[in-house]
Order: C-alpha cells, then structure tokens, then sequence
C-alpha cells in the first residue's frame, strides 16, 4: 500500500508559517460559536420533511442564491483554485466564467421551471418522476458515492492549511470542524445549511479580499503584476484567458480551446451547475418559481466575481513570492512548499493579528460551507432515494427526519475516512474535475434529454446514464494503464491531466446521449399524460411578461451574460 | 425570509459578527499605532487594520440594525 501523504504530514511534525494572536484566536472562536448559536436557535423550526431537507421551501431569491454559491465555495474554490492560478496562470478563471456562468443561467431560466413545478425534492427524485426507479437508484447511488469523497476533499484541504499555517494538528483541525458542521446541520438541518452558508459567504469575502487589495498595492496595479509574472517566467504565457488557447502546446494546461469550450464550458459545467444536487437543492428551497429562476442568477452574478478573491492571489504569488512553488510530491522530497500553500503563504504575507484571524476564519467558513453542502444533500438523497424508496417505504414524516439527522452523522464520519485518498493525485483539482466526468457528464445527458425531449424513454434515460458512467470509468483506467492512450482520449500527446478529464466528460456525454436516443427509439415512450411538469412542450411554465422589467429573471440573465462576454474580451 | 414563522433574519446574524468583527480588528489597528509589531506583515504602513476594521464595523452596525428582531415577530 503506498504511503499517504497525510499520514506523512502528520510525521513530519508541527510546521507552521505564522502564529495566532489572541485577538485572531477570538474571531475563529466568535465564528464557532456563532454558527453552533444558529444551529441551536434553528432547531425549533425544522420539525418536518420539507423544512429538514428543503429549508421550509422559504427562501428568497437572495438568500437561495448565495447559497448555491456558497455551497460551492468549499475549500477547493479557495485553496484548490488559487494553487491552480499558481500552476496554470490566468486560465484556471474559465472554471468560473465559461465553466459556471452559461451554465447558472440556463439552470435558472430553462430547466429550473421543470425542477420546481414537478415538486421534486432532489435531482434523483426528478429522474425517477421521468425515468422510473432504476434510473433514480442509479444516480442516488453514484450522487453519494461522489458526494463524500467530496466532503474528503474538503477534509483534506482543511487539515492542510491548519497544518501549514497555524501548525495545529490534522486531526484536531479535522474532528473539530466536522463536528460543529454535523452538529449544526443535524440540529436545523438544510435551515440551518443554508443561514450559515450565507453567512459564510460574507465571511469568505471579508477575510479573502484583503490579499488580492494589497497584492495590487504592492505590484502596482494590473499592469504591474502582469510585468512582474512575465520577467519571472519567460517564454511563458499565464495572463491570458484565451489567446494561449490555439495550441496544446502554447499555454501551461495543456489543453486545446475546445476542450475548454466543449468539454469544461459545456458538459463539465452545465452537469455540475445544474445537476449536481449539493447546488441544485439550495435552490429548490426557494419560495416560489420566480425566486427559484432568480437564485442562480444572483448566483452567477458573484460568481463572475470571485476570481478577484481566489485566482489574483495565485497570480499575484507568482508575482511576489520569493521562493518558487512546486508540485506536492517535490514539495515533500524538498521541504518546500506547494501551489496548495499559495493562499495561506499570500495571508501570511499581509495579514497581521485580527486581519489574520478574519483570514483564517474566511478558509475554515469555506471549507465548513462546503462540507454542510455535501452532507445535507447526502442526507437527502440517502433518506428520500435510498431509504425511503428500497428500505422502508411506509414511514412517519418524524421517522425520515431522524433518519437524515443521524445520516448526517454518517456522512460526516465516512467524510473523514475519504480524506486520505486525496493525494492519490497530481492536484485536488485535477481529481475533481476526474470524479465529476465519471458521473456527472452523463447524468447531465440524461437530465437534459429528459427535460427537452418527451420523446425519451425510461429504457432509454437509464442505460444511457449507465453506459455514460462506465464508458467514462474506463477511459478513466485506460489512461491509467496506458498512459499513451491520452492521445485517443484527449486528442493530442501533449494534452495534459486536466484536458484529459475535459475530453473524457465529452465522451461520455455523447455515449451518454446517443445510447439514451437509440434505445428510445427502440422503446415505448409515455404518454404525455405522464409527463405534465416535467418535460418541455407538455408543461405550462407560468410567464414573466406582467412583471416589470426589472423583476424579470430572463432581462438579469441577459445582463449577467453582457457582463460575462465583456470580462473575456478584456482578458482575451 | 419565513417572516410568517417569525424567524429572526440571517442579516441579524451577519450584522452581529462582523460588529464583533470591526470592533476587535479596528481596536487592534488602532493599538498598534502606538505600539508597532516586532515582525510586521508586507505593506504594515497602510494600516489595513484599521481601514479594514473600520468598514467591517460599519457593515456590522448597519446590518444589526436594519435587521434587528422586532417584537411581537
């Protein structure tokens, strides 16, 4: 059995880049017990299903909206995406704009109506209203399977910068975080998720702004940081989003601009934003349809924004950072540091006590957001598609309840015991983007064609996404046992780790669809009868034209998507 | 949000921790005017933590206020 890298972290000893004030230990410890307070205050109003696992249906617009984004804005946003602005430059913002913004407005303004008309209470719930039970077991089973490995990321990243910026011990930094997100998440449930993601949200902001405003202070400017990056890194292109894109040879990722623009900007994206149900279920506790459209709107709105927070620190740690950073395992064998310490090495770098505390607290909100996402959607699709589907069918509304309460637990628990295959990887990102094409792509074939075609079959829907998902896997091994095959699979011999997982998304997004429309074609479809509310051309969606303009959710969508084009031609 | 259950704003919340917030890091900037670090950060001449504080504890008084539980809700 290979050595882990965090079993090696926790014999190397205590290293640390900075100490904690008491001023900075006060705000982490106000943060801790403010969180618990809302969980605690929660707890009287989440008696029943719908306010445990849907937050009462109650939300407004702006509150579901930061959410889906908050829920998102895990470790891995912060410390995986800075690392990765570090490695790769500038392009690693295309996860944020081509990867997330088409894909939030189309959530909200095509498919969020079928959602939220059709009274689902999870992505596999819908499937399983369209598609029948064995497509919804299909994509329960992989969704939880995805989902704690996921909350293992987390985990790791957490330990990770507590290591490394404070010296504290991994499995204090682990135990300690976990617990409070379970307590709070057990006590009020997705309510409960939900307050303190916003709240984390604002934090993250607060705590992580500060790097990139001071960062541009001392390069001076844009400009300034641009010159500094190009004099320490010559012949190599890292501040431009699309200009290094004609060759995979031309910029640091390796990869071709249609596997950003087919595999990431398509396929990644639209099945991650508007599938994945960690994001999707923020955003059916909406109050109503409008809310609902609305919320990943605002989503998307922010989300254009956050580059300023997590990728210009990584551009601004190539700018300033006096020693070079290098990959994980070098980091080991050299006793240096790697892209993943950029972000704590930035923080150590301008903030003094208070300041430092506000970081911190902004690291451990986002990687504690993004753990309550995972595990109150596991808790979700484990009580209603799992348990209550197979298990026991006959139930009280109390009986589910507690079994998401103590299911929540057990997330939280196997959470901790995936944390240690992290490292298995060249990077966390690159791990993700490996475990989202595995599932995903193809349940976004699905969910689409369900959506958009009536003409698709419950055969159909369920052995598409089943020969998606394995078709994925192995071109997955494939590579892995023969690393040549890269490429087939990718299209060129240079593509590197992260084009590889684009291309392999596509792939199986295509499998995915095609096996979906043969074997519709060769199978009896339903009638539209049992289709209203949930497929395009048979369901009344309610219209916006007696809203004013400004209330309409498609009029902010198309001002977001101006906005979005403006940012890639100003960093073309 | 849930005003029918007379559920206190997330706001409130936000409003009282960064009042906290604003208050500890804007005292702190201020105390090391007349007392200056050992060790200090990159850039420790401007003062981030007082500006910082500062409009954290603005954000925070704004929110607790406008927010604040109402009787009777």
């Amino acid at each position: 059995m290979p050595q882990l890298p965090v079993a090696f972290l926790l014999q190397s000893g205590p290293s640390r880049l900075l100490h904690l004030s008491t001023i900075d230990v006060m705000i982490i410890v106000l943060y801790f017990a403010m969180v618990l307070a809302i969980g605690l205050y929660l707890k009287k109003y989440t008696k029943t299903g719908e306010d445990f696992f849907l937050a009462g249906r109650e939300m407004t617009a702006w509150v579901a909206g930061l959410s889906f984004l908050a829920a998102n804005l895990g470790s891995l946003e912060l410390m995986g995406w800075a690392a990765a602005a570090y490695q790769y430059g500038i392009l690693a913002t295309h996860w944020y704009w081509i990867g997330a913004i088409p894909a939030m407005l189309f959530l909200g303004i095509v498919m969020m109506p079928f959602y939220y008309i059709s009274k689902t209470h999870s992505v596999p719930g819908y499937l399983q209203l369209r598609f029948g039970e064995p497509s919804r077991a299909l994509s329960a089973i992989t969704f939880g399977f995805m989902t704690v490995l996921m909350s293992g990321i987390n985990m790791y990243s957490m330990a990770l910068v507590m290591k490394v910026v404070l010296g504290w011990d991994i499995n204090f930094s682990i135990w300690v975080s976990s617990l409070t997100v379970a307590a709070y998440v057990v006590l009020g449930g997705l309510l409960s998720a939900i307050f303190n993601e916003v709240l984390q949200f604002v934090l993250i902001w607060l705590g992580a702004i500060l790097i990139s405003i001071i960062g541009l202070v001392e390069t001076g400017g844009w400009d300034g940081m641009v010159k500094r990056i190009a004099e320490r890194n010559p012949g190599q292109e890292f501040t431009h989003l699309w200009s290094g894109l004609g060759s995979f040879t031309d910029n640091p990722m390796g990869i071709h601009w249609t596997g950003i623009v087919l595999g990431l900007g398509w396929v990644i994206s639209f099945g991650y934003w508007t599938t994945d149900f960690l994001v999707v279920q923020r955003v059916l506790a909406a109050k109503d349809l409008r809310s609902a459209k609305m919320a990943p709107i605002i989503g998307a709105s922010f989300k254009m924004m956050v580059p300023f927070i997590v990728i210009l620190p990584g551009l601004l740690g190539l700018a300033v950072l006096p020693e070079k950073l290098v990959g994980e395992a070098a980091a080991v064998a050299t006793n240096g540091h790697s892209y993943n310490e950029v972000l704590p090495l930035m923080l150590a770098r301008y903030c003094g006590p208070g300041l430092l505390g506000l970081g911190i607290t902004a690291l451990i909100a986002g990687f504690m957001s993004g753990m309550a996402g995972n595990v109150s959607a596991f808790a979700t699709v484990w009580t209603y598609d799992i348990y209550r589907a197979f298990i026991k069918k006959e139930a009280t509304d109390e009986h589910y309840v507690s079994m998401g309460r103590w299911c929540t637990i057990l997330g939280v628990l196997v959470s901790i015991g995936t944390a240690y295959l992290v490292m298995q990887f060249l990077s966390i990102m690159d791990y993700v983007q490996a475990l989202f094409s595995f599932f995903i792509a193809p349940l976004f074939g699905t969910v689409v064609l369900g959506m958009l075609w009536k003409r698709a079959t419950p055969q159909g829907g369920f052995w598409g996404l089943l020969t998606g998902t394995l078709s994925s896997i192995a071109m997955w091994a494939w590579v892995k046992v023969d690393p040549s095959a890269i490429s087939i699979i990718a299209l060129s011999p240079h593509a590197k780790d992260m084009a590889e997982n684009m291309y392999r998304a596509l792939w199986s997004w295509i499998v995915c669809v095609l096996v979906t429309v043969v074997v519709s074609y060769m199978t009896k479809p339903k009638p539209d009868s049992e289709l209203v509310g949930l497929v395009y051309g048979v369901t009344e969606v309610p219209g916006e034209g007696h809203l004013p303009l400004m209330q309409r959710p498609a009029f902010w969508a198309v001002i977001v998507c101006i906005v979005f084009v403006i940012l890639n031609v100003i960093f073309w | 949000m849930q005003k029918d259950r007379g559920l206190i704003s997330i706001w409130f919340f936000i409003g009282v921790l960064l009042l906290a917030y604003g208050v500890l890091i804007l005292g702190n900037g201020l105390y090391e005017l007349s007392s200056p670090p050992e060790h200090p950060v990159v850039l420790n001449e401007l003062h981030a933590g007082i500006w910082m504080g500062a409009i954290t504890l603005a954000i925070g008084i704004f929110y607790t206020y406008r927010f604040y539980p109402k009787k009777g809700k």
